[in-house]
C-alpha cells in the first residue's frame, strides 16, 4: 500500500508551502486523483489521517476528487471514456496513435490555511 | 486570516526530480538504469541471474541492485553470476523511491557499469508509481499468472516500455492463451513490445539484453500512451 508515502508526500509538499508563506494552520487540502493515477481514494484518506498528526496539517481536512480517463484519437478525433481497465485504442478506428487526455492526475490543487494577520501599524496615537 | 491558495503541485514531483537527476548523472558515468516489476514469483530473479551472465560472457560491465521486504536471498543467487549486487532492504515498504536508490548507489556503483539492473519488490501496484531514473522499464508476467494480468494491473503494464513473458518452457503444460495476453496489454499498452522468454531453454534471454543496451545507446524507447499524459508530468 504505497498510499501512505504518496500521504506523507502531500503533508510534506503542503507544510512546506504553509511555512513558506506564514501560515500555521492547514484547513483543507483538495487534491485531483486520476482514476488511472493507481492509488485507492479511500486508502489515501486513511493514510492522511496518520501522516497529518503533530504538522501544520493537524486538523485539515483531505478533499480528493476522482478525475475520469479520458482519451482521444490522433487519427480520427474520436473522444472516448477509457473505463477501468482502460481501453487505449481507438474504438472507432482501431488507430493505436492515442493520447491520454485525463485520468492520471495525482496533484494537490489548492490549499485552505489560515495567515497571520497582517500587523496593524499605529501611525498616530489621538 | 483564511485563505485559499492555488497550489498546483503534482504530489509524486519530488520522486520525479529525484529520478531525473538520477537519470542525468547516471547517463554522465554511462550507466543506464533497467527497472524490473513483477509478481513475487514471476521469476525475475531467475531471469536477471540469466541476464548478468549472458552480459558478462559478452564483456558488458552490469551491477544489480534488488530489492526485497526480507531476506538476502536473491543478491547470493545474483552474485552467482560473478557480477557486483548489492541487496536492498525495505524493511517492509512495498516499493522503491528515485531518492532511496539514490542513497542505495551512493559509494557502491562499481565504475564502469553500463547497464545497472534494479529488480524492484515483488508487487505490480505501488512500484509502478515510482519512476527510479531508468532508461528502461520492463514489466513480467510468468505463463502461470493468467492472461488477464496487464487488465488486473493496468498502470503497471500500462506504463511499460517492453513486456516479457517468463517460464514460456511450460507455457503449454499450463494451457496460456498467448493471443489472449497479447491483446490484453495492448489494450492498456498499445504498441509496446511483448517478449517471450525461457530461463530453461535460454528462450529471449540475449534479446532482453540487447533492448536494455539499445535503451543506453539511446536507441528510441516504446512511448507508453498512460505515461504521455501531461496530467500527471505536470505542465
Amino acid at each position: 500500500m504505497h498510499e501512505m508515502s504518496i500521504a506523507t508526500a502531500v503533508v510534506e509538499q503542503v507544510a512546506a508551502a504553509a511555512a513558506d508563506a506564514g501560515a500555521h494552520s492547514v484547513q483543507q487540502v483538495r487534491l485531483e486523483v486520476g482514476e488511472l493515477s493507481g492509488v485507492v481514494p479511500d486508502a489515501l484518506a486513511f493514510s492522511f489521517e496518520l501522516a497529518r498528526a503533530e504538522t501544520a496539517l493537524e486538523d485539515a481536512e483531505l478533499v480528493a476528487e476522482t478525475v475520469a480517463g479520458r482519451a482521444r484519437c490522433e487519427d480520427c478525433g474520436a473522444e472516448w471514456p477509457t473505463g477501468m481497465p482502460p481501453k487505449l485504442w481507438c474504438p472507432s478506428c482501431s488507430a493505436s496513435s492515442v493520447r491520454l487526455l485525463s485520468g492520471r492526475e495525482l496533484r494537490i490543487v489548492s490549499v485552505r490555511w489560515t495567515e497571520e494577520p497582517e500587523p496593524v501599524r499605529v501611525l498616530e496615537e489621538c | 486570516m483564511c485563505r485559499v491558495v492555488d497550489l498546483q503541485q503534482a504530489v509524486l514531483a519530488r520522486n520525479d526530480e529525484h529520478a531525473d537527476r538520477l537519470r542525468a548523472e547516471l547517463a554522465a558515468r554511462g550507466t543506464t538504469v533497467v527497472n524490473l516489476l513483477s509478481s513475487p514469483g514471476s521469476g525475475k530473479t531467475e531471469l536477471l541471474e540469466l541476464e548478468l551472465a549472458t552480459a558478462r560472457q559478452r564483456g558488458v560491465p552490469v551491477a544489480a541492485l534488488t530489492a526485497d521486504l526480507a531476506t538476502e536471498n536473491d543478491a547470493v543467487r545474483l552474485a552467482r553470476s560473478g557480477a557486483p549486487v548489492k541487496q536492498v532492504l525495505t524493511d517492509g515498504l512495498c516499493h522503491l523511491e528515485a531518492r532511496m536508490l539514490c542513497g542505495h548507489l551512493d559509494g557502491w556503483l562499481p565504475e564502469p557499469t553500463r547497464l545497472l539492473f534494479v529488480e524492484n519488490v515483488g508487487n505490480l501496484v505501488c512500484p509502478a508509481s515510482y519512476d527510479l531514473g531508468e532508461s528502461l522499464r520492463v514489466v513480467l508476467a510468468s505463463v502461470t499468472e493468467g492472461e488477464d494480468k496487464p487488465l488486473k494491473y493496468p498502470t503497471a503494464f500500462g506504463l511499460a516500455h517492453l513486456v516479457v513473458v517468463t517460464k514460456t518452457d511450460i507455457a503449454r503444460a499450463v494451457d496460456f492463451d498467448e493471443g489472449a495476453f497479447r491483446a490484453n496489454v495492448a489494450q492498456v499498452n498499445p504498441g509496446v513490445e511483448v517478449l517471450l522468454t525461457s530461463a530453461r531453454t535460454g528462450q529471449g534471454i540475449g534479446t532482453l539484453l540487447d533492448r536494455a543496451l539499445a535503451a543506453g545507446d539511446g536507441a528510441p524507447v516504446h512511448r507508453p500512451v498512460m505515461a504521455a499524459s501531461s496530467a500527471h508530468h505536470h505542465s
